[in-house]
């Protein structure tokens, strides 16, 4: 089984989403998402004060092997980017739900987190997915 | 006889294999209404001795004239070594091959020339080649749109200054995707863009604007202003450059205070014959920041396991074959052959040969347009700067044909008539003199114009050429 921190969200794409307290929240690819990619060399990410809406395509992670499109869990004004991964973008494959994160957004209607599944559903689904 | 390999057995085990009886099965799911039975206007086949007849008398209306047209592509020594060399059986291949890095030294030699681009356009980053400078334009607007997140809009500033042909090419390959290019009129005066016509369109959400250098008419443009302007609005600079005026002028990536973003252009100029207009290359550069965004091939230096140097196509995410329908590159060939004439050309010439070039064309050009409008018929129309090229107009009442024709039955080509594309520029001559003209040339040239124009004030009648 791989690492799927509890106290986060997932999708079916494979990126994870922490709600902070300040009503942001904190988007990026799983560990599972990033050692199927492999090791990455680019990650491309939005502007801040761009306005995503959820399920759109909003970043980029480039590996050696491929480049996936990194889609919003939810809705929301980009307020944070993580810039360091313009330099260390290995930092997601090192640290996929810490220094490997790729964007925060401030959280419109708290409602779109219901949709997400929890870390036991999003491991059986990955489980199915195998 | 059919350049295919499998023979009639071949062909049926493979049906039988996958169970269709014909090869015609294979496409019977595209719809009747959708198939032609016959291709109009192509005529019969002609056997190898019959075209060989047909292309020798094609080729031989081509003559040998003196040429004063430049318009896009220029007439320049080309030293004998450089399709000598470019010939050679290792070289000599349209295409980089499927398995490129199997050809380390086609790789290397790409490689080069990137190197070489982007040293005299002072970019970061060159691309290995695209068709040719009008489609690198076309290309270089989707790639500007592409890359300027910050701008919603997807509008682009095109001065008329810029190449006819080359914005033609653009429309016809961005008006489907919802991209407005809005054009730029020039300053009558001086032939060039400037600050004031731009500035209708400040403070509007523009994504990219367009710079020639040197423009259509030859004459250089306030490019410094125009890309501080350009980035002042928020969008990103094209510069659109003839590669052999770079050796003499500010390279685009020192452009105002930051450069321009993407740079393209024809890159005939450096070694490719005119060859009846073809095939040329266009080149593409641009900053290691919006490297991604370009289209077209990169090959990259790296190291083997055994640290050797070696040569592979780099940035492949970029490109359809990975990224599919993202991708930021749907153009994976490019024009191998020319640019490895065009790599030995700079290679042989060094850039104080290029720049020796773009000198004596520059002063060519000066001593052309001095001779020429020595005629009081004749007037230089532009007050600005050019480099080698200008506008002459005849003031004569009578239409051009009665001076361009008896011309051309001299086997000279004056210029080009640019009234064509600019209705504003009716009995007006794009000339060119390279430094591939003589005195003796432009001497011709002064000589034959003067006696023609002379006939036709005189004889107050228009002139019937001898032909």
């Amino acid at each position: 089984m791989s690492n799927v921190p509890t106290e986060l969200k997932y999708t079916r794409s494979h990126e994870w989403l922490r709600t902070n307290d300040d009503g942001t929240v904190t988007v990026g690819i799983t560990d599972h998402a990033q050692e199927q990619l492999g090791d990455m060399v680019y990650v491309e990410v939005p502007e801040v004060g761009q306005e995503v809406v959820a399920n759109d395509a909003c970043a980029v992670v480039e590996s050696v092997k491929a480049a996936s499109d990194v889609y919003a869990p939810v809705g929301g004004e980009v307020v944070e980017i993580n810039e360091s991964l313009a330099d260390n973008p290995d930092a997601v494959n090192r640290d996929a739900f810490g220094d490997g994160w790729i964007m925060k957004l401030q959280l419109g209607d708290a409602g779109q987190l219901d949709a997400l599944l929890d870390a036991a559903e999003y491991d059986a689904f990955v489980a199915s997915e195998a | 006889m059919p350049f295919i390999p499998h023979t009639r057995d071949d062909v049926q085990a493979m049906l039988d294999t996958i169970g269709v009886s014909g090869i015609e099965e294979l496409f019977d799911e595209i719809p009747d209404r959708l198939r032609i039975s016959g291709l109009d206007g192509v005529p019969e086949a002609l056997g190898e001795q019959g075209v060989g007849r047909l292309m020798m008398t094609r080729s031989e209306q081509d003559g040998r004239p003196l040429c004063f047209i430049g318009a896009g592509a220029y007439d320049h020594h080309i030293p004998a070594a450089v399709w000598e060399i470019a010939t050679r059986g290792e070289f000599y291949s349209a295409y980089t091959p499927y398995q490129a890095e199997a050809s380390q030294g086609t790789l290397q030699l790409i490689y080069e020339f990137q190197t070489m681009m982007a040293r005299l356009m002072a970019m970061d980053v060159s691309n290995a080649s695209l068709y040719d400078g009008a489609s690198a334009l076309a290309e270089a607007v989707l790639m500007a749109i592409r890359a300027n997140r910050k701008s919603k809009s997807r509008k682009v500033l095109m001065p008329v200054t810029v190449h006819p042909n080359y914005r033609k090419t653009t429309d016809t390959i961005v008006q489907n995707q919802s991209i407005e290019i809005v054009e730029i009129p020039y300053d009558p005066s001086g032939g060039h863009t400037t600050l004031d016509s731009l500035a209708a369109h400040a403070g509007s959400d523009i994504a990219a604007v367009v710079i020639p250098q040197p423009n259509f008419f030859g004459v250089l443009e306030d490019v410094d202003e125009i890309t501080d302007w350009a980035h002042q609005q928020g969008a990103l600079v094209i510069a659109v450059v003839n590669p052999v005026a770079m050796a003499l002028l500010k390279p685009p990536g020192e452009w105002g205070e930051n450069g321009a973003d993407i740079v393209c252009g024809e890159g005939q100029p450096l070694g490719v014959p005119l060859s009846s207009g073809g095939p040329y290359f266009g080149f593409m550069c641009t900053t290691s920041k919006l490297v991604r965004q370009m289209p077209g091939r990169i090959v990259g230096a790296t190291v083997d396991r055994d640290d050797r140097r070696g040569y592979a196509l780099t940035l492949q995410a970029r490109e359809q074959h990975i990224r599919r329908s993202k991708a930021t590159s749907n153009i994976c060939t490019n024009q191998g052959l020319m640019v490895t004439a065009a790599t030995i050309h700079m290679a042989i010439v060094g850039p104080e040969g290029l720049r020796q070039a773009a000198l004596q064309s520059h002063a060519n050009t000066n001593r052309l347009v001095q001779a020429l409008t020595a005629n009081e018929h004749v007037d230089k129309v532009f007050d600005r700067p050019c480099f080698h090229e200008a506008v002459l107009r005849f003031n004569l009442n009578l239409n051009m044909k009665g001076i361009l024709r008896p011309l051309h039955a001299h086997n000279l080509l004056p210029g080009y008539e640019l009234g064509t594309d600019y209705s504003e520029l009716d009995n007006a001559l794009l000339v060119c003199a390279t430094e591939a003209r003589s005195d003796e040339d432009i001497d011709l040239y002064a000589g034959h114009l003067n006696r023609i124009i002379e006939r036709q004030t005189t004889a107050g009648c228009p002139v019937q050429p001898k032909m």
